[in-house]
C-alpha cells in the first residue's frame, strides 16, 4: 500500500443485524485497520435489508468491497450504491458472506486496491485449489513469527508470490496450498515454530523460493 | 382522458387500500412459498407512501411516481422494496415532466416498471415471480387505446398472469430455495402485481 492511500472498506449487507454484525467481527479481528461496516436486519429490528441503513454503511467507507447474504440484500445493496454519487467506488462482491468478508478484509488488510479485494472474496467462492506439488526446487522454511502463516502474513505472502512469474506450493503436514491463495495458505494452519515445504516452477521459481525465505526471515514484518 | 398527478396519486391510494384489504391473503401466499412477510412488507410500504401523499401531492406525474419509489425503497424491506421501487422510480424517469399522461405515456410507463423489474430481479417469465403478472400486462396495454381501457386490458392480463404462477416451480427470489415444493401456489409478488393494477384500472383514472 502506498503512503497515505486509504485501506479499502468492506460493507456487509445482510436480512439480519445480528448476522451482519457477526461477519463484520469475524472479518474485522483479521483486519484491525479496516473499516467494516454492517447494515442488517430493517429499521424496526426485523428480518429483512433497509436501504437507509446501507446507505448509512455505504457513506461510512470510502473505496469498498460490498458482499451481501440473499438476493434481496444485493437487490437493495445495488440500488443504494446507484444512488451514490461516485457508484464506481464501491463493488458488489458476489461472493460466500463469511469466507468472502474473511478473504477481503485479509486482502484490504494487506493493502490490496479494490479489484484485489473484491476478487480476493470471489475467489473464496471457488473450491480450493488442490495445489499439485510443483516440481522443481523445494526449501524447507521454520516460521518465526507468532500466528505463523496467518491473516497478514498469508496476505503478504499471496501477494508477493503473485507478483512472480513462478508457480508455488507451501506444504504443511500432509494439506498443500497454492502460495498465491490467501485463504488456502491460511488454510494450512501453519503457526509459528512449524515448518513448511515451499516449492516452484517457473522461470522465477528460484526469485519465489528467496521471497518466500525473505519473509519468513522477517518474520512477515509483523 | 388523460392522467395528471392528482389522478397519478389517486391511483396510488387506490392500490395502498387494496393492499391493506389483502395483505393477510399476501402473507398466506408468502408463507406457503416464502417467510411470509410480503403483505405486511407491502402494506408497511404503501402505509408509508399515503402518508408521504397527504404531506402534498407532487406537482407531476413523475415526480409522484419517484415519491412512491424512494418510499418503497426505504420501508418495504424484502425483496419487494427494490423491485417496486425499481419500477416506479423507472416509470418516473421516463415519463419526464409530462403534466399529463396519455396512453402513449402510460404504456412507456408500464414498459419501463417492467424493465426495471427485470433489470433488478434478472427473471424471466415462468420464473413464477412478479414478472408474471407483470409482463402480459404491459403486452395487454398496448393494444389499447385509452387509458382506461388500456389499464383495464393490463389488470386482466396480470390477475391471469399471477394466475398462471400456481404450477410453476420457482426459480428466483426465496421461493426458489423451495424447488418443486413451490409449486401449487400462486406466488405472491405475482399477486401483489395484478391486485395493484386491478387497482389502477377500477380506480378514479379514468
Ligand atoms: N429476482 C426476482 N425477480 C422478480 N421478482 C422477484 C425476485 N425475487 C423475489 N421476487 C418477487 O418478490 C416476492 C416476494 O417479496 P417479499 O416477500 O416482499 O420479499 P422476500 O422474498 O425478501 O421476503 C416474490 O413473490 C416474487 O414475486
Ligand atoms: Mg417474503
Amino acid at each position: 500500500m502506498h503512503d497515505g492511500a486509504e485501506r479499502v472498506g468492506l460493507v456487509v449487507v445482510s436480512h439480519s443485524a445480528r448476522l451482519a454484525a457477526g461477519v463484520a467481527e469475524v472479518a474485522g479481528q483479521m483486519a484491525p485497520d479496516v473499516t467494516v461496516a454492517a447494515a442488517g436486519g430493517t429499521a424496526d429490528g426485523g428480518i429483512g435489508t433497509d436501504f437507509d441503513a446501507v446507505s448509512e454503511a455505504l457513506a461510512r467507507v470510502g473505496a469498498a468491497a460490498v458482499l451481501y447474504d440473499l438476493g434481496s440484500a444485493r437487490m437493495v445493496a445495488e440500488l443504494a450504491v446507484e444512488s451514490l454519487d461516485d457508484p464506481s467506488r464501491v463493488v458488489l462482491v458476489d461472493a460466500p458472506l463469511v469466507e468472502g468478508a474473511v478473504a477481503a478484509a485479509v486482502a484490504a488488510q494487506g493493502g490490496a486496491d479494490l479489484a484485489a479485494v473484491a476478487s480476493a472474496a470471489r475467489a473464496a467462492g471457488s473450491e480450493p485449489e488442490v495445489a499439485a506439488p510443483a516440481e522443481g526446487e523445494e526449501i524447507r522454511v521454520r516460521l518465526t513469527n507468532e500466528i505463523g502463516l496467518h491473516a497478514r502474513p498469508a496476505a503478504l505472502t499471496a501477494r508477493t508470490l503473485s507478483e512472480l512469474d513462478a508457480s508455488v506450493t507451501v506444504r504443511f503436514g500432509d494439506k498443500s496450498a497454492d502460495g498465491t491463495s490467501v485463504l488456502a495458505l491460511m488454510a494450512l494452519g501453519a503457526r509459528g515454530g512449524d515448518e513448511v515445504v515451499v516449492s516452484a516452477t517457473g522461470r522465477q521459481s528460484d526469485d519465489a523460493l528467496r521471497a518466500f525465505a525473505d519473509l519468513a526471515a522477517r518474520d512477515f514484518d509483523e | 382522458m388523460a392522467c395528471t398527478a392528482e389522478s397519478v396519486a389517486d391511483a396510488v391510494r387506490a392500490a395502498a387500500a387494496v393492499v391493506a384489504s389483502h395483505r393477510d391473503e399476501l402473507v398466506a401466499l408468502d408463507r406457503a412459498i416464502g417467510d411470509g412477510d410480503h403483505g405486511e412488507n407491502l402494506n408497511r410500504g404503501f402505509t408509508a407512501v399515503v402518508a408521504a401523499l397527504d404531506e402534498g401531492t407532487p406537482d407531476t406525474p413523475a415526480a409522484v411516481l419517484k415519491l412512491v419509489a424512494s418510499t418503497l425503497i426505504s420501508k418495504v424491506g424484502g425483496a419487494a422494496g427494490p423491485l417496486y421501487g425499481t419500477a416506479f422510480l423507472r416509470a418516473s424517469a421516463v415519463v419526464k415532466d409530462a403534466a399529463e399522461l396519455g396512453p402513449a405515456e402510460v404504456v412507456a410507463a408500464l414498459e419501463a416498471a417492467l424493465g426495471g423489474v427485470v433489470a433488478r430481479g434478472k427473471a424471466e417469465v415462468g420464473d413464477k415471480t412478479m414478472v408474471d403478472a407483470l409482463s402480459p400486462a404491459v403486452e395487454a396495454a398496448r393494444s389499447a387505446d385509452s387509458v382506461s381501457e388500456l389499464l383495464t386490458a393490463a389488470a386482466e392480463a396480470a390477475r391471469a398472469g399471477a394466475e398462471s404462477t400456481e404450477p410453476l416451480v420457482a426459480r428466483k427470489g426465496r421461493a426458489s430455495y423451495l424447488g418443486e415444493r413451490s409449486a401449487g401456489h400462486v406466488d405472491p409478488g405475482a399477486r401483489s402485481t395484478a391486485l395493484i393494477l386491478g387497482s389502477f384500472a377500477a380506480g378514479p383514472v379514468r
